[in-house]
């Protein structure tokens, strides 16, 4: 059973308290955007098989949103952080580098 | 290859068995083949037998990482069903339907299709007009199905009871002709006859990238060494987007584990096929007498093949208020599959940004029903570029919003 350690609350909540809120730090394109840019906002996701940056809400907890590093192959969880930012902090990073070095993303916006 | 009938059997019997020859044959990679898939899933198998035996194009390579028909194809509850609201989806799935009637004889391989009947209980006032609502769509689409009464869901299913007070059973979506077939007949029937025409089933050999020239894919590599083709379909289910990624181009798509469970068997008590889509939870008979049971996806992107006990858990509850006789069944076996869900959760079939490459994925928690007619579907596209079937199902209908809404159809995924 995954899980996750709350940033705000502090509980190791497992997924039974949790909702999945899907992908992280998607770049909101609205109007005025290119067809491009709005259609792989909508619908193109990394899908990777391997670290995924994900939105997490502690639903019958806190009731905040966080996020989580966590591997799609393995299950492993990387960590968890705030919602309050645009990519992983540098610790989140370092963690996931020790356990898959060369780990990239799309860019950060 | 020998044909199957009840004479062989006989005489098989007169000289103790020993006469019965492989189902298919294993080779080794050709240099080259006019047409090579990706995936030895039922939907791959399936485009590989219509391109043969449609369009004569029989130089064929089904190449698979693990063992033929042990992804997707042998991990589903086997229900066939073509009560979908949308022109595009009825048209496909009806298709594959109509091709599941006679396909053990075409296939000489008894896929044991069993067009027992598909329910799909309404237990809302908001499922009562959907599912009126999709009853009105098939009859101008002609596939037959119908609405009915609490009292005919009774007399259909005796077992279950339709006046629960969180669940009652309010009527029910009908399909006479749906039912449920074989899994693994149908991929080793496909794989069979595939065999029989020449072509190579090539397991245990997983691509590694997708070699292209001036635009157009020209072959693969794969653990077994390179491969040349004219054309390429990619048949993969959940690592779609892998396969995409070594052909250079992407995909709408996001992989999520859904799980199966069996129970125990038991007595006959249950011949109709049930979804019961507000508590989400669907269950039918086997023939060995298990009760086999799906429910809803996890909400998180996965590739492990096993899924979160607690959607077990939510399943069975609902499904125990529902049937309150399988309430002290033992659960035997769960399992789990990787899905490939889109944005509309309908499949894309479709050309790719690679000249000379197809992608067939998408199918989300719903294919094993549409195996005949993606497959059909898919070697028309391959062979001639264009096919009525998969014309709407192409990879840049999200960009142009055309989307073919069955999330919103079924209530759920299907």
């Amino acid at each position: 059973m995954l899980i996750l350690n709350c940033p705000y609350c502090g509980v190791d909540a497992e997924e039974t308290e949790l909702s999945a809120g899907g992908e992280a730090h998607l770049k909101r394109y609205g109007p005025g955007a290119s067809d491009e840019d709005f259609h792989d906002y909508l619908f193109m996701r990394e899908n990777p098989k391997d670290v995924h940056l994900e939105r997490w809400r502690h639903s019958n907890g806190c009731g905040k949103w966080f996020h989580a590093a966590r591997c799609t192959r393995t299950l492993e969880v990387f960590g968890t952080y705030s919602a309050q930012v645009y990519e992983p902090p540098q610790e989140i990073k370092d963690a996931i580098s020790a356990k898959r070095p060369g780990w990239t993303w799309r860019d950060f916006s | 290859m020998k044909h199957y009938s009840a004479f062989a059997v006989a005489r098989e019997a007169l000289r103790y068995h020993t006469g019965w020859e492989r189902a298919w044959r294993s080779p080794e990679p050709k240099k080259r083949y006019d047409a090579i898939i990706v995936g030895a899933g039922g939907h791959g198998l399936a485009t590989a037998y219509y391109l043969g035996k449609n369009y004569g194009i029989q130089n064929v390579a089904v190449i698979e990482k693990g063992w033929l028909g042990g992804g997707n194809t042998g991990r589903n509850t086997t229900i066939i069903r073509s009560n979908y609201l949308q022109d595009p989806s009825a048209a496909i799935y009806e298709k594959a339907r109509s091709l599941y009637e006679d396909l053990s004889q075409d296939l000489n391989y008894n896929v044991m299709f069993s067009p027992r009947g598909v329910m799909m209980l309404a237990q809302t006032q908001h499922e009562i007009r959907g599912y009126q609502r999709t009853a009105h769509a098939n009859a101008l689409q002609g596939v037959q199905t119908e609405w009915i009464a609490p009292e005919r869901v009774k007399e259909l299913v005796p077992i279950i009871n339709i006046d629960g007070p969180r669940y009652p059973v309010l009527g029910a979506l009908w399909q006479e002709r749906g039912g449920t077939a074989r899994h693994d007949a149908v991929a080793w029937g496909y794989a069979r006859a595939c065999s029989a025409m020449g072509m190579d089933i090539i397991q245990q050999c997983e691509v590694t990238g997708v070699r292209q020239d001036n635009g157009r894919v020209v072959g693969v590599d794969t653990t077994k060494g390179a491969i040349d083709c004219d054309k390429l379909g990619i048949v993969v289910a959940g690592h779609s987007g892998q396969l995409a990624e070594m052909g250079g181009f992407r995909l709408p798509l996001e992989a999520i584990a859904l799980q199966a469970l069996v129970s125990e068997p038991i007595k006959p008590c249950m011949d109709v096929v049930v979804m019961a889509n507000t508590v989400h939870g669907y269950m039918s008979q086997s023939d060995k007498g298990e009760m086999v049971i799906g429910g809803g996806t996890d909400g998180f992107n996965n590739y492990t093949q096993r899924g979160s006990f607690h959607h077990i858990e939510e399943t069975v509850r609902a499904l125990v208020e529902t049937f309150p006789m399988i309430s002290r069944l033992k659960m035997l076996r769960q399992w789990g599959g990787i899905v490939d869900m889109t944005g509309d959760r309908s499949p894309i079939l479709s050309k790719t940004p690679l000249g000379g490459c197809f992608i067939n994925c998408g199918w989300g928690t719903g294919g094993f029903k549409a195996i005949p007619g993606s497959g059909w579907g898919m070697a028309q596209l391959m062979a001639t570029g264009h096919s009525p079937l998969t014309e709407a199902f192409t990879l840049d209908r999200f960009k142009e919003g055309r989307f073919i809404d069955e999330s919103v159809a079924a209530g759920v995924a299907h």
